[in-house]
């Protein structure tokens, strides 16, 4: 792509979600949108953040890590803490106020980079230590790490303790999210196809092979996980200054990280098409079963659990398995299979 | 000048066995040196040594003068030295020209900002790494299953992919751990006219280690003998056949 049809598309991205999310905001003519589904969305957004950038190090590089959330909690905590404690002091410098668009766009940019800086210094101080052990021992470090993260916080009465941060100002909305989310797509997409994601590749296959390429397996470990980690502080950020949504460590512990990687294996570990795939399905699913427990009470989750089951006995590779969704991909489909097609 | 590479006294034990004893290497520029040994006579333990992934326990190394002793494996091959493998190590999800390619990525010069940007330099990059793979691919013979995947490939193809990709990492000492292993008589005669090649083209030096003597007596102009982790004989190949030490530790004594 050219720079200019890059800057084109940049632009006509941000236009258009500016135009959704003016219609989430403001509906258009009588249309109003269901706070319920808006909701919904929202959390599809953050999901695909935290399940694209998850993918990069479980996924691209291979490494086992389960603390995402604490990642999460990390980034989250810090990037909310900025807005509630200097929110209101940054706009005040600007002449704005965080009612105020311009306002809060340039506490909301700040906030969500102080959040993407802490978590990626957490994972710096996780990764560098721990990326030297392999399989189950990477993956035991790090859920201790996002378990010792939780605790911290618990314990810390200035961003509210065990009640969860409730001064948060919920400045995030669909703009900043699905922004955030489409930034990070285009991230992990590139790096995976680039020199770089081929280096995760020979990490995931072969160590010592990759070292004998001239690779160092260490650094580049450590600097994906830096990358996915801050991502992760990222969606954190927005996940807690989200209206009626703030951040609680009780929904930040480690189901919280399970949850995360069931989104990227049911959609295909290593495709980053299947963890948006899966992040946008998990999210909607358990939602969509509401209405099952209405009717037949308590079989929401056992469905939920059990489709899950099924997905890995009938496809264990994931459903995209590592393909990625790409127009190349699309049109080959459409001439290998003409019958299928036409069907 | 100095020799290429250079080995003083390299010894390595595991505990009580010693695997490596008082190894004494010269290799020259240009040379297609052969190490050879009896099953369990140290010599992919000498390789492990001299690519990092053991550390000695005593003597030093040295490649183009430069101690080597104590560097990683990852430095090793950016100095110059590239390897294959006895069991062969593939990058199994990868296709035939994406395992060449990943070879390039020390030679590589765009950052993790060129790469997510998109930059100029990162499609003319790419370009090139594919480019050079592929060429490396034709030496070989590769090119028509370049988007295989690198696993399905019958065996002999394997290994001569394993060398494509370690000629990637633009070496100039290359080390070959049984190459012909698993190979058809005319995949041996083959693999030797390209190692022969390989030498004459590339002005690339060879160190190997080799169980078919036909592949070790046609190609190699020094043959090093290792028993038990013992030189027991250094010389040209017709000597080495002759020797009455050599033929001892292979046939066992009388």
């Amino acid at each position: 792509m050219r720079v200019t049809t890059k800057i084109l598309a940049t632009a006509a991205t941000v236009g258009v979600l500016l135009g959704l999310n003016y219609l989430f905001e403001y509906g258009f003519g009588d249309f109003r949108i269901n706070a319920y589904y808006a909701r919904i969305l929202n959390l599809i957004g953050i999901n695909v953040i935290l399940a694209v950038s998850l993918n990069l190090i479980n996924g691209l590089a291979g490494q086992f890590s389960i603390g995402h959330a604490g990642f999460m909690a990390v980034g989250g905590y810090s990037a909310t803490f900025v807005t509630v404690y200097y929110g209101r002091a940054i706009a005040g410098l600007l002449g704005s106020s965080l009612d105020d668009a311009t306002g809060a766009a340039v506490v909301m940019t700040i906030s969500l980079l102080t959040g993407a800086a802490a978590a990626a210094l957490a994972g710096l101080a996780v990764g560098i230590p721990s990326l030297r052990l392999r399989g189950d021992y990477l993956a035991i470090v790090t859920l201790g790490f996002s378990e010792i993260i939780r605790v911290i916080i618990l314990n810390i009465p200035a961003v509210g303790g065990a009640t969860g941060f409730t001064a948060a100002i919920p400045i995030t909305n669909f703009f900043w999210i699905f922004a955030v989310a489409i930034l990070t797509i285009v991230i992990v997409r590139n790096i995976a196809a680039s020199t770089f994601g081929r280096v995760l590749a020979t990490i995931r296959g072969d160590e010592i092979a990759a070292e004998a390429m001239g690779i160092s397996t260490t650094r580049y470990k450590v600097l994906a996980f830096v990358i996915s980690a801050a991502l992760a502080g990222v969606a954190g950020g927005l996940s807690g200054q989200l209206f009626a949504n703030p951040l609680n460590p009780q929904n930040l512990n480690f189901v919280r990280s399970i949850e995360i990687i069931v989104m990227i294996v049911i959609g295909g570990i290593g495709s980053i098409s299947g963890a948006v795939f899966g992040a946008t399905a998990l999210t909607i699913l358990p939602e969509a079963l509401r209405r099952l427990d209405q009717q037949f009470p308590g079989l929401r989750m056992v469905t939920y659990a059990l489709l899950l089951i099924l997905t890995m006995i009938f496809r264990p590779q994931g459903l995209f398995g590592r393909r990625e969704v790409s127009w190349a991909w699309l049109r080959r489909r459409g001439q290998d299979r003409p019958a299928a097609a036409i069907k | 000048m100095a020799a290429l590479l250079e080995t003083r006294a390299v010894t390595k034990r595991f505990g009580g066995l010693t695997a490596v004893k008082a190894l004494t290497l010269r290799v020259e520029r240009g040379a297609l040196y052969g190490l050879i040994g009896p099953n369990g006579a140290g010599k992919t333990t000498v390789f492990n040594l001299l690519t990092g992934v053991y550390d000695a326990t005593e003597g030093e190394m040295l490649f183009e003068g430069a101690r080597i002793d104590g560097r990683k494996p990852y430095e090793i091959t950016r100095l110059g030295i590239a390897r294959t493998f006895q069991n062969i190590r593939l990058f199994p999800d990868l296709s035939v020209l994406e395992n060449v390619m990943t070879a390039r990525h020390l030679r590589s010069r765009q950052t993790l900002a060129d790469a997510i940007l998109g930059t100029p330099r990162h499609h003319e990059e790419e370009r090139e790494i594919r480019a050079r793979s592929m060429a490396l691919l034709e030496i070989f013979d590769l090119q028509h299953t370049a988007g295989e995947t690198a696993t399905s490939l019958p065996y002999g193809s394997q290994r001569r992919l394993e060398i494509a990709r370690a000629l990637a990492t633009e070496p100039r000492l290359l080390l070959l751990d049984e190459p012909a292993a698993g190979m058809n008589p005319q995949e041996a005669r083959d693999l030797m006219r390209v190692i022969r090649r390989l030498r004459d083209e590339f002005a690339l030096t060879v160190l190997l280690v080799e169980h078919n003597m036909k592949v070790v007596m046609g190609v190699c102009d020094t043959v090093h003998v290792i028993d038990y982790g013992e030189t027991i004989a250094i010389g040209p190949p017709a000597d080495i056949q002759r020797n009455p030490k050599v033929i001892e530790a292979y046939l066992g004594g009388a």
